[in-house]
Parts: structure tokens; C-alpha cells; sequence
């Protein structure tokens, strides 16, 4: 069933100063007869940060698996760099540059962060039978890239495990960018950590930008995606809510259409029938920027 | 190699214009001495040592400490193997019967066909890497727990190699294969005796430092231990970044299968012949040698060097006990309380290393 209107008007939002490194055009997604998502129009720009928000269960990671190449698109286009692809492992997807960081997935804690960086892709050095790791080499270029995203690390041989959570993602995303990464998805990295630590992340995130990637950033923190974002996508029950450039967009906005302002008015109306809960102390819910 | 496509230029990022200040410092030898996982079983071993060399006299000769070597030699090269399907991030409790396995393969294949026993020798080569490969596929195909897979193919093994043993002899032991061609040339190879500074000491001492070089080079020094690590540290992690996990494993078990081959033709060619019910119980000693070594049960951390000690420990308790002429049957008494410390020594270090 799919249908293959597509509107170029509705897929840009942002301004088109680049060609965008990826392009979604009404892409859906059905498993089984549940539909999963819906007529998704995106654009990630290289330099530019794409915020996807959305609460549990709208469709957010059914989103990047697509994107990452974990599971395919049943409707719609998917295009890298113009031309329609279809990726069937994330392996094709990181061969064009489309890297993805997950949040429990990004190393094995008890390597050292050398080893961590270089995990899967190791440099060598000397013939067959005695090829051996460039211990060396590895080390100065993790050193290296680690400093050019703002990372300082006093020792290399530590497991990564006892880095904090915030630096630990750092180093996944200072690793895809070494190899090779134009577009960099990454999935929830601050919602488990705590606010000092989610700072250290959206620092990065602005480096990975700085250094000329696109960014997809998924979270459900408004706040956090309205630091780093240059554009957002709101997702609700598996269609987007939302697809606005920062220019376009309040925080106050952002974190309506994330909450779910008329959800929340009757979430409201309906602690007004329990006894107890002071209704009149709730802010009011902001219909309109009020800023 | 791709790396450094960066688009522009690589620029530090917006932080904060202060260098960074180094929080840690440098830490001391003795903390990172304890990061490595055979530290436990070094101070171990020596104790062990002092405290044989203080009560049994005889311990002190250098033909006794010979035997101790050898002892631990036999155990150690399997011990080698089991360590790291562990860092691996897996157990094979079939490794102590496979070893007969093999053996009776060897024997009863040139005695059968009247063979020169290398044929034997080559075939057997042949059935224990099956075996680690079924094992290893098993693992990969089912999803089951490698306990539960290498449990089952313990049992098939423990009695094929009655069954067929029965089947092929009409005893539980093979003949001897003493008098056939290449019966000698094979034991030189896996059961002969090096003089080494005027005391004889069994070839299997120096191939079990042998391999335990080759596994600590692989281990540290190579693409291949670095996958070992990550299979057993984190699969998903390890998979999502490229790495073949599961052929890794497959390659640990059947690395498994090349020392129970190996440990096989020494014993089938130190006693001409070999008894089909054997080798039932020692895949423990093996698992027990490697987790004093510092091996994590749960994988993803250990060293070669740690099972050469865990194996080296044992044999100390094995001989000492007979050369302090206490009661041999409190061995396993000992080898307990070895456990229990040993795990007990690493868990501890574990908690001093992990502290920045």
C-alpha cells in the first residue's frame, strides 16, 4: 500500500542552505496490522542537529531502527544523499556513513578505553602469522580524537566501565566519529544519567555538530533537545505532531507538544475530582508561546 | 582504514578555555600490579610454595618440583583453553571426558585398522575439533546457556566412549599400541623427557609454557584476544561495533577441542593404552584452575598467565600433600578452600582496581 505522494514542501522545513545527508518521505511502518508509524517526512543536514522527542511508545525507536538499519520501511522513501536506499543490517548503514550510539549498547565495560575505541576495527601492524594490535598507534589516535570532542583522559588503560556514564557516551560518540560517521543517531543518551552528566553529553553532541555532523538526537527531555536542536520532530502515536525548525519553535512550545497539552488539561481536570490534590497550585497549561 | 572524515575543521569543541585539569593521580605500581587479573593467583602460589617448601622436606628436591611441573603441566594446558572460553564468556563441561575422547579415538583407530599411529593421532585431531564445533554451534543455534549445551554433550561423550570402546575392544580399555610404527616418534613428541639442568622434566612443562606464550600473545597482542574480551565482556556491545562474536566462540570451543586433543595423545602415549571411563570430573579442575587464575565466571576478564598459575597451584597441592605424607583424601579438602580464597583474593582486587 504504498503510497508514493510525495510532498516535496512538506519534508523541509529548515532552511535548505545544505543538501541533507538523509531524507525520510512519508515512511510507515507496519508490524504486523499495528501501524507503528505513519507518513514520517525528515530531512538531517550535515552540521545540523535533528531532535526526534516523543513519549514511550510513539514510535521513536521504530524510527531510528529504520533509520540504522535494523528493521525496513514498509511505505514511503528512504534517501541517502538523494538516491532511494534500503537498508537491511546497521552494517549497510554504517558503509554510508550513518552510525548509531545506543544508550546500553556503546562498550564493553571492563576494556580498557583504547581497547573500547578500537573494538571491531583494530589497527595492525606485520605479517600474517605474527599480525599483531599497533598498540601504540591506537592509543595516540584515541588520545587524539578524544581531545578534539573535549574529552580528557588521564589514563587510556582504565576499563571504560569505571568512566562515568556521561563520559562513556562521549567516547562512543568521539569513536563514531573517527570512523567515518557523517550522520550520527543517538539514541536516548541522557535519559539515564543525571543532570551534570547530560550536560557533558549535549556538549559533545554540539561538537559532533561543530565538526560538521548530522546529528539525530532522540530524547523525551524537551529542555534537553532545545539546548542542541536546530530542528525538531515531535512524534505522537506514530505520526509527527510536530516538524518545525528551531526559528519556529518555543521551549514553551516544544514541552507542550512533548507533554501533551490537552492530555494534560484533562489529566488536570480529573486531579480536581481527587481529594488532596491542589489543582489550583498546577501551573496552567500554555496553550499559546507565551514568551 | 577510514577515519577523520571530518568535513570541517577539527576544532576543539566550545568548551571552556581552561585546560583541563588532571583530577586522578598517576596511580602507583602496587594499584596497577593489582589490576591484573593473575595477581590473586601469584600471591597465592607463592604461599602455597613457601608453605610446602616449610613442612615436606622432600618438596624441596628439584625431581620432586619436576613432578609438581608435570602435574600441573597436564591439567594446565586444558586449563589454558578452558580460561579462555571463559574470558570468552563461556563454560565447556565436556572438556574433561573429550580428553578421553580423543585418546580412544587415536587408539582404537590404528589399532583397528592397523595403522601407523599417525593417522590415529591426525584422526583424533579431527574428532576433538568436531567436538568443539558442535559444541560451539550448539551454543549459537540454540541460544541455550553453554552450561546446559556442554553438560549435554559431557554425558554423550562419557558414554560413547564406554559404548564404543566395549564395542570396538570387548573391554573398557584399549590394547596397547606400544609396538606399532610410530609409536615412538609420537612419544617424543607428546610424552618423552627433556634433561633440564640435569633433572628430567616432561615435555609436556615446556609445551604447556608453549602455549601458554602463544595464548598470552594472542590474548594481549592481537584482533583476535581483543574480540575474546569483548565476546565474553559484552556481546551485544561487541556485536553492535562488528565484532563476529559468534565465530569467536566457536574458535574458543574449538581451541578447547586442540588441548583435550593434545592432553589426549600425551596420556594415550605415556600408557600405551587408555581407559574409556576416564577424565569424568576433571573439566571442574580445569574451570576451578582458571577462576583462581582470576578468571570472572561471568566472563569478559582473565589472563593466560592466571590458569598457568591456578594449574600451578594445583600441582603444588597435589604432590605436597604426598610429600608432607599427610592423608592424600584431604586434597580435594585443600583444593576447596583454594576456591573459596581464590575468589574471595579476586573479588577484592576487583573492588581495589575498579576504584579511580
Amino acid at each position: 500500500m504504498a503510497t508514493n505522494v510525495t510532498k516535496d514542501s512538506a519534508a523541509q522545513a529548515s532552511a535548505p542552505d545544505e543538501e541533507p545527508v538523509i531524507r525520510l518521505r512519508d515512511v510507515g511502518k507496519l508490524y504486523g496490522n499495528i501501524r507503528a508509524l505513519e507518513g514520517i517526512d525528515l530531512a538531517v543536514r550535515p552540521g545540523r542537529v535533528t531532535c526526534v522527542l516523543g513519549d514511550n511508545g510513539a514510535g521513536k525507536s521504530t524510527l531510528i531502527k529504520i533509520i540504522s538499519g535494523l528493521h525496513q520501511h514498509d511505505e514511503g522513501e528512504y534517501l541517502v544523499d538523494g538516491e532511494p536506499v534500503r537498508l537491511n543490517t546497521p552494517r549497510d548503514a554504517l558503509k554510508l556513513g550513518i552510525a548509531t550510539v545506543y544508550q546500553d549498547l556503546a562498550t564493553v565495560p571492563l576494556m580498557p578505553v583504547w581497547r573500547n575505541f578500537f573494538l571491531g576495527s583494530e589497527l595492525t601492524r606485520g605479517p600474517w602469522p605474527v599480525r599483531r594490535l599497533d598498540i601504540q598507534r591506537m592509543k595516540q589516535i584515541t588520545g587524539e580524537e578524544l581531545s578534539a570532542m573535549g574529552i580528557h583522559l588521564d589514563n587510556l588503560e582504565q576499563p571504560i566501565g569505571t568512566l562515568s556514564g556521561g563520559q562513556r557516551q562521549s567516547v562512543a560518540i568521539a569513536r563514531a566519529v573517527h570512523f567515518g560517521a557523517r550522520v550520527l543517531i543517538l539514541d536516548e543518551p541522557t535519559a539515564a544519567l543525571g543532570v551534570k552528566q547530560s550536560g557533558v553529553v549535549l556538549k559533545y553532541i554540539a561538537a559532533a555538530r561543530e565538526r560538521g555532523l548530522g546529528v539525530i538526537f532522540i530524547t523525551h527531555n524537551p529542555h534537553h533537545a532545545y539546548m542542541v536542536g536546530d530542528h525538531f520532530a515531535v512524534l505522537r502515536l506514530g505520526a509527527l505532531e510536530l516538524n518545525a525548525a528551531r526559528e519556529d519553535v518555543s521551549l514553551e512550545e516544544l514541552t507542550n507538544h512533548m507533554a501533551g497539552g490537552a492530555e494534560l488539561a484533562a489529566l488536570k481536570h480529573e486531579l480536581a475530582q481527587v481529594r488532596g490534590v491542589d489543582v489550583d497550585e498546577l501551573p496552567e497549561e500554555v496553550a499559546a508561546p507565551s514568551s | 582504514m577510514t577515519h577523520t572524515a571530518t568535513p570541517a575543521a577539527a576544532t576543539p569543541p566550545a568548551s571552556p578555555a581552561v585546560p583541563p585539569k588532571s583530577r586522578t593521580a598517576e596511580r602507583s605500581l602496587a594499584r596497577r600490579a593489582l589490576a591484573r587479573p593473575e595477581i590473586g593467583a601469584l600471591v597465592a602460589a607463592v604461599g602455597v610454595y613457601l608453605f610446602f617448601f616449610a613442612v615436606a622436606p622432600t618438596f624441596r628436591q628439584a625431581d620432586s618440583f619436576a613432578t609438581v611441573l608435570y602435574q600441573a603441566s597436564t591439567m594446565g594446558i586444558m586449563a589454558l583453553a578452558v580460561s579462555l572460553l571463559m574470558i570468552g564468556g563461556e563454560f565447556d563441561l565436556s572438556a574433561g571426558v573429550a580428553v578421553t575422547s580423543s585418546a580412544l579415538a587415536a587408539s582404537m583407530l590404528s589399532f583397528q585398522l592397523t595403522a601407523n599411529v599417525w593417522v590415529g593421532v591426525l584422526v583424533a585431531l579431527l574428532v576433538s575439533l568436531t567436538v568443539g564445533l558442535i559444541n560451539g554451534l550448539l551454543l549459537i543455534k540454540t541460544g541455550l546457556p553453554s552450561f546446559l549445551v556442554s553438560l549435554a554433550s559431557f554425558l554423550m561423550l562419557q558414554g560413547a566412549n564406554l559404548a564404543i570402546t566395549k564395542l570396538l575392544t570387548g573391554n573398557v580399555a584399549t590394547d596397547t599400541i606400544s609396538d606399532m610404527d610410530g609409536f615412538d616418534q609420537a612419544k617424543s613428541l607428546f610424552a618423552s623427557e627433556v634433561d633440564v639442568f640435569g633433572v628430567d622434566v616432561k615435555i609436556t612443562v615446556l609445551w604447556w609454557l608453549i602455549f601458554a606464550a602463544i595464548a598470552t600473545w594472542v590474548l594481549l597482542r592481537t584482533k583476535f584476544g581483543n574480540w575474546i574480551f569483548a565476546a565474553g565482556g559484552s556481546k551485544e556491545s561487541a556485536r553492535a561495533v562488528g565484532v563476529p562474536v559468534n565465530l569467536t566462540k566457536i574458535a574458543l570451543f574449538m581451541t578447547v577441542g586442540f588441548a583435550a586433543w593434545f592432553v589426549g595423545m600425551h596420556l594415550l602415549f605415556e600408557y600405551n593404552t587408555v581407559q574409556a571411563g576416564e577424565g569424568v570430573g576433571n573439566e571442574f579442575y580445569y574451570i576451578i584452575a582458571a577462576v583462581i587464575g582470576g578468571c570472572l565466571l561471568t566472563g569478559g576478564y582473565g589472563s593466560a598467565i592466571g590458569a598457568v598459575l591456578g594449574a600451578f597451584i594445583f600441582g603444588m597441592v597435589n604432590q605436597g600433600i604426598v610429600y608432607a605424607n599427610w592423608n592424600p583424601d584431604w586434597f580435594k579438602f585443600f583444593v576447596g578452600v583454594m576456591l573459596l580464597l581464590a575468589t574471595l583474593v579476586n573479588l577484592w582486587v576487583r573492588r581495589q582496581a575498579a576504584r579511580r
